[in-house]
């Protein structure tokens, strides 16, 4: 076939929850079927798939490069697949721009804060709600009243949002000159203010000190609760992805190399190697 | 007297300036491209408005509101023909395409409208009003333009700082990427960009018109590019910086004529840019941009 777009019709497939068995009901909300992508010759991402049940908090790990990135980048169609299908609420989301799978309920942040930083704090939260506030060009510009109550149902909604990680109070200030943790948070917000149904983290608690990053998981946890939402993250803090997550997909070299619980995942000797190297015949580590 | 008559004349014509360099620096503030077709879509509202209320007789205000919507229209046919299947390609691509642009619709309009000059009837009449028992008379056209000139940036602040389409032009200008993750729609914001530059190129070409009255089909060529230099002058991408650089430069070039050389203002501006350039590169209003490797 000339065209690879075509090979990747969907075809239904048993769903490989992570948890078997916890009951997770029926409906997934996003899926990705055999997911791949090619850059030039390079194979960077292979055969990925995931299964994404409503209010479940999953955890990518892998070592540096093994492709966490680029499935977040698949998965919010930043990059198109070359190969593979992702549903989102059993629908097919082929063809989608990255604005278009925001619309249809992924919404992600970045592993290097990527904030509107000449913009308030406020205004980027706006900026998330952009396809809530519904009002045209010309009411906006001649100031009708339907630009007034929709700008002020926007203003309660971002109270409301920077409430949650208790930062009501930095509304006014501009994006970039917060403190580190608070973008960090800001950008969580931001990604929340899109109305998501899943939620793809990247990295949130990179560069954050041991309580700071406690403070993440409890909210991580309460964000979950709260919005009824899944969360799906990558993290290289252990006790992070330990803690919260209740199914772990460990990539490596662009392909999965281990599902499951988080115990079973500690305990896997795939994953093991992947990180710290392959023991020795004789038994030894390679390290020692 | 003659000092502030020619203050007047100055801040109008830097008024027209500053409502060109309003395109400019818009589009280039988003689509981070030099659209140099900008100067040549003032002409054509200036043509279009001049037939309909020249030709056809229609009222001034149905013919400038005309103007704005065919300028509008070809802003946008402009974009999503030309600029639209280049927004990955190299800028130069881009620069050379708009120039490429710019020719057509001069020399379209040749075709078309022929190069005979058209004498172009202020909309405002030639009245004007008097002032220190007559010593002071200044037209109705430049207080127009100056009138105009402040609304639509007053418009267009609150356009950018308050609404949400303006909200997503500021976060497509700052990061494309981030903002369609937001679920917005940067071809579509980008196309609005555009309209709203060309329509504004409408409006100036009107009050270009009014006030210096012959109309040629590259009447838009050299506002165009002191417009450009305007936006430059007060810092390409920022909305006051074209205010600023457009006032500045009207009242430059209206006293170099009156106080130096009819033939040499274009230079003096132009001077007067370098200097500028050369103590604060990126203009007068214009932020510092680091580039992120």
């Amino acid at each position: 076939m000339n065209n690879p777009r075509e090979e990747t019709k969907y075809v239904p497939q048993p769903a490989t929850n992570l948890i078997p068995e916890r009951e997770l009901g029926k409906q997934l909300i996003l899926e990705a079927h055999n997911l791949g992508i090619d850059f030039g010759g390079l194979t960077a991402v292979e055969g990925f798939d995931l299964s994404v049940s409503p209010t479940e908090i999953i955890g990518l790990i892998g070592p540096n490069g093994a492709g966490k990135t680029t499935v977040f980048n698949l998965l919010s169609k930043v990059y198109q697949p070359t190969r593979g299908t992702i549903l989102m609420n059993g629908r097919d989301t082929m063809g989608m721009s990255t604005a278009q799978m925001n619309r249809a309920g992924v919404a992600r942040t970045f592993q290097n804060i990527r904030l509107f930083n000449n913009l308030t704090v406020e205004d980027n939260i706006k900026l998330g709600l952009h396809n809530h506030i519904k009002y045209g060009m010309l009411s906006g510009i001649l100031r009708l009243p339907n630009y007034w109550k929709q700008e002020k149902e926007a203003k309660e909604r971002v109270t409301e949002l920077l409430s949650i990680f208790s930062m009501t109070h930095m509304a006014p200030f501009r994006a970039g000159a917060l403190p580190y943790g608070a973008q960090r948070r800001l950008e969580i917000i931001r990604a929340l203010a899109t109305g998501p149904k899943v939620l793809l983290l990247d990295e949130p608690a990179a560069g954050m000190n041991p309580s700071e990053t406690s403070e993440l998981m409890e909210n991580i946890v309460k964000v979950r609760d709260t919005f009824q939402i899944a969360v799906v993250l990558i993290e290289h803090d252990m006790n992070l992805v330990m803690g919260i997550c209740e199914g772990i997909c460990v990539l490596n070299f662009g392909k999965i190399i281990a599902k499951g619980t988080p115990s079973e995942i500690q305990n896997n000797p795939v994953v093991i190697e992947a990180y710290l190297g392959r023991q020795k015949e004789d038994g030894q580590n390679a390290e020692s | 007297m003659s000092f502030l008559s020619h203050l007047i004349s100055g801040i109008s014509l830097g008024s027209i300036y500053a409502i060109i360099a309003l395109g400019y620096t818009m589009v280039y503030g988003i689509a981070k491209m030099l659209n140099f077709a900008h100067g040549d879509v003032i002409m054509v509202g200036a043509y279009a408005c001049f037939f309909m209320v020249s030709r056809y007789e229609i009222p001034a205000v149905v013919g400038v509101l005309s103007a704005v919507v065919i300028c509008t229209l070809l802003g946008i046919i402009i974009e999503r023909l030309a600029y639209k299947p280049l927004r990955s390609a190299t800028s130069l691509a881009v620069l050379i395409t708009a120039i490429g642009i710019s020719y057509f619709l001069q020399n379209a309009a040749q075709l078309l409208w022929t190069s005979n000059p058209k004498v172009f009837n202020s909309l405002m009449g030639d009245g004007s009003v008097k002032l220190f028992d007559g010593r002071l008379s200044i037209s109705v056209t430049a207080i127009v333009t100056i009138v105009v000139c402040v609304i639509i940036m007053l418009a267009l602040t609150w356009f950018t700082g308050r609404t949400k389409m303006g909200k997503a032009m500021r976060a497509c200008s700052e990061d494309k990427g981030a903002a369609q993750l937001m679920g917005i729609n940067v071809n579509f914001t980008i196309s609005m960009t555009f309209a709203i530059g060309s329509a504004l190129a409408a409006i100036a070409g009107v009050l270009l018109c009014s006030a210096y009255p012959i109309l040629t089909p590259t009447t838009g060529s050299m506002p165009g590019i002191k417009a450009f230099t305007a936006a430059v002058f007060g810092g390409i991408g920022s909305i006051p910086g074209a205010l600023l650089g457009g006032v500045l430069l009207g009242i430059i070039e209206i006293f170099g004529k009156a106080y130096i050389s009819t033939q040499l203002s274009d230079a003096i501006v132009f001077v007067v840019l370098i200097v500028v350039l050369l103590v604060k590169p990126t203009g007068l209003l214009g932020k510092q941009v680091q580039e992120k490797v």
